[in-house]
């Protein structure tokens, strides 16, 4: 599974009553560089365990996994709508999270601070009524959906399909990408439906849209289901059912399997690994048609970054699991949580051996990818041997920007299409086949 | 909330339990079947609180036990010589967490049982309630187009 450090910013508020959806926008952008700023000095508090890993478009770098779920929950419009009732509540709600700002900016700047376990602004201890409201819906939606989760499982997607030895086709490849990016939003839904109380009592999910009351069960079911349908429909209709077979049984994986199995055994890991590796699968199948080796060592290499990326940062998070009642490895067999992360950033290195042999990429692939693999594989060590605080978030830290550059160099070292039709096995081209067979 | 409401109203985190209490809405028209969804919430509400308050005052408690008993092991006071209160590091609670955690196990899967048997028959009959209205609404629009 993936897991994403956010930063709990309790400091920086906005008081964006009118405009709440621009600045919505407007603060996750300035939000995100603050982050950047204070990442060093907070205490990094949350995560996020999801669908996919963690193939992040170069330019948001260390960025944008802190960014998600902040409390960006402000509630102005919520206020807006409470001031009918009473005008003297929003005036005291404004002031109050003015000067909320104004302490939490000082406090936002002492080194160190430990953001305490429950902070809340005044605006979320009022009570709210339990509408929806239309101007929410697509902000409401969106976390539902953890969109910036989908974002990232798409962008491995993509990668799969960028990595094909086939020549690229821009209508495959976007129906690919969206069927993918359909099929996340549904099974990210179903997995916030069932898991409501236990993300209410963990600090980095208890803002969370069905938590905090934003939208019913119902509307999420259905919300899951028409993401879900339409997606898997158009992977099995517009790219080819094999892809549109892999995306089903991924969301099946993810929220009958993994969800419950979280709670059960650490071997939900190992679950929550394989659901990663599958996007760029997908990825590869929607391109090519059929499930090659190559395919398989792209998943490979994703199911083995999940384990160092994820045991490091659930090495911090142990007090929540525990008490929430998840069953992960750091918590029970801290050991093997360390010696599994050692053995997959291990595997990287042999996996990114494997590709020229496969013919997926040249020889200058491993080469080049050997001192990133060498130094994971160090901090991965180092991980082992300490098992400490800063060992494991070291070893964090380094997954995050550790595979896209792998798959950056990945790609940059891809085996030319053009050499392979001169030796004369170029692969079907499956997107092309389904169009054939649907327009007369 | 104010009385003259005609939707749920959803509450801060409780201090015990984190999680929200909602107040629902009885209409007066309430049909048996919305009467039978709010009586599911209520009782699942009802029923996941008291699980989760129970179970995190049993964790603060006994994680307050298991640092008192380890400082007194290793000879120290609950509170240092500056008044701070002394606290063990991540490695020596990891001890405490992997504990707590087998020994409520069986706990748990019992709750997440009759959790997700709480939450499907809850969104099951919101279905039904939905599904209801929506006819009648259409019903009512039928018979205003025919007027």
């Amino acid at each position: 599974g993936l897991f994403v450090w956010r930063l709990r910013n309790t400091g920086i508020r906005q008081t964006p009553y009118r405009f709440a959806h621009l600045y919505h926008i407007a603060n996750d952008r300035l939000i995100t560089f603050q982050y950047f700023n204070f990442l060093k000095r907070m205490y990094v508090t949350q995560y996020n365990k999801d669908l996919s890993q963690r193939a992040k478009p170069k330019s948001d770098s260390i960025v944008s996994p802190f960014y998600e779920l902040q409390q960006l929950d402000r509630e102005k419009k919520v206020v807006h709508k409470i001031s009918p009732i009473s005008p003297v509540h929003q005036s005291w709600s404004e002031t109050s999270s003015r000067n909320e700002l104004r302490e939490m900016k000082s406090a936002a700047e002492t080194e160190d601070s430990v953001i305490p376990v429950g902070a809340e602004s005044k605006e979320d201890r009022q009570w709210k009524e339990m509408k929806l409201r239309l101007d929410d819906l697509p902000g409401v939606l969106a976390r539902l959906s953890k969109i910036k989760l989908t974002a990232l499982v798409v962008s491995t997607a993509s990668a799969g399909f960028a990595m094909a030895p086939v020549p690229f086709e821009f209508t495959c490849f976007l129906l690919a990408s969206l069927g993918t990016g359909l099929a996340s939003c549904a099974a990210n839904s179903i997995n916030q439906f069932f898991e409501v109380p236990f993300d209410s009592n963990m600090n980095r999910t208890k803002n969370r849209p069905l938590v905090r009351g934003q939208i019913s069960p119902l509307l999420a079911v259905c919300f899951a289901a028409c993401c879900g349908v339409p997606g898997i429909a158009l992977l099995t209709l517009g790219v080819n059912p094999l892809t549109g077979a892999l995306g089903a049984f991924n969301i099946f994986l993810y929220t009958c399997c993994y969800t419950p199995l979280k709670r059960m055994s650490i071997a939900n890991t190992w679950v929550g690994a394989v659901v990663g590796a599958i996007p760029p699968i997908m990825g590869w199948t929607a391109a090519t048609g059929s499930l090659d080796a190559g395919a398989l060592l792209l998943g490979g290499i994703l199911y083995s970054w999940q384990f160092p990326h994820f045991n490091a940062l659930s090495w911090g998070l142990r007090e929540d699991y525990s008490r929430g009642g998840y069953c992960m490895m750091s918590v029970t067999h801290p050991e093997l949580c360390r010696r599994v992360a050692l053995r997959h950033c291990l595997a990287l290195i042999g996996l990114s051996t494997v590709a020229p042999v496969l013919d997926i990429t040249t020889w200058t692939f491993p080469i080049i990818s050997l001192p990133i693999n060498l130094y994971i594989s160090y901090l991965g060590f180092r991980f082992y041997r300490d098992a400490d605080r800063s060992s494991s978030r070291k070893l964090f830290f380094c997954s995050l920007w550790h595979l896209p550059m792998l798959l950056l160099v990945m790609f940059t070292c891809k085996k030319s299409v053009l050499e392979k039709e001169d030796k004369g096995d170029l692969p079907g081209r499956s997107c092309e086949r389904a169009m054939e067979i649907r327009l007369p | 909330p104010p009385a003259h409401s005609r939707s749920d109203w959803i509450g801060p985190p409780d201090k015990h339990s984190n999680l929200r209490p909602v107040i629902f809405y009885a209409p007066p028209e309430e049909s048996a079947l919305e009467r039978r969804l709010r009586e599911a919430r209520q009782e699942a509400q009802a029923s996941n609180q008291r699980f989760w308050a129970r179970h995190n005052r049993a964790f603060r408690q006994e994680k307050e036990e298991f640092i008192y008993s380890r400082l007194k092991a290793k000879g120290l006071e609950m509170r240092d010589e500056s008044g701070q209160k002394a606290t063990l590091n991540a490695e020596e609670m990891a001890d405490f967490y992997k504990d707590f955690l087998s020994k409520n196990f069986k706990k748990h899967l019992q709750y997440n049982r009759d959790w997700y048997k709480h939450n499907f028959r809850i969104t099951f009959l919101m279905g039904q309630v939905a599904l209801v209205r929506a006819l009648r609404w259409l019903r009512r629009r039928k018979k205003n187009v025919e007027q």
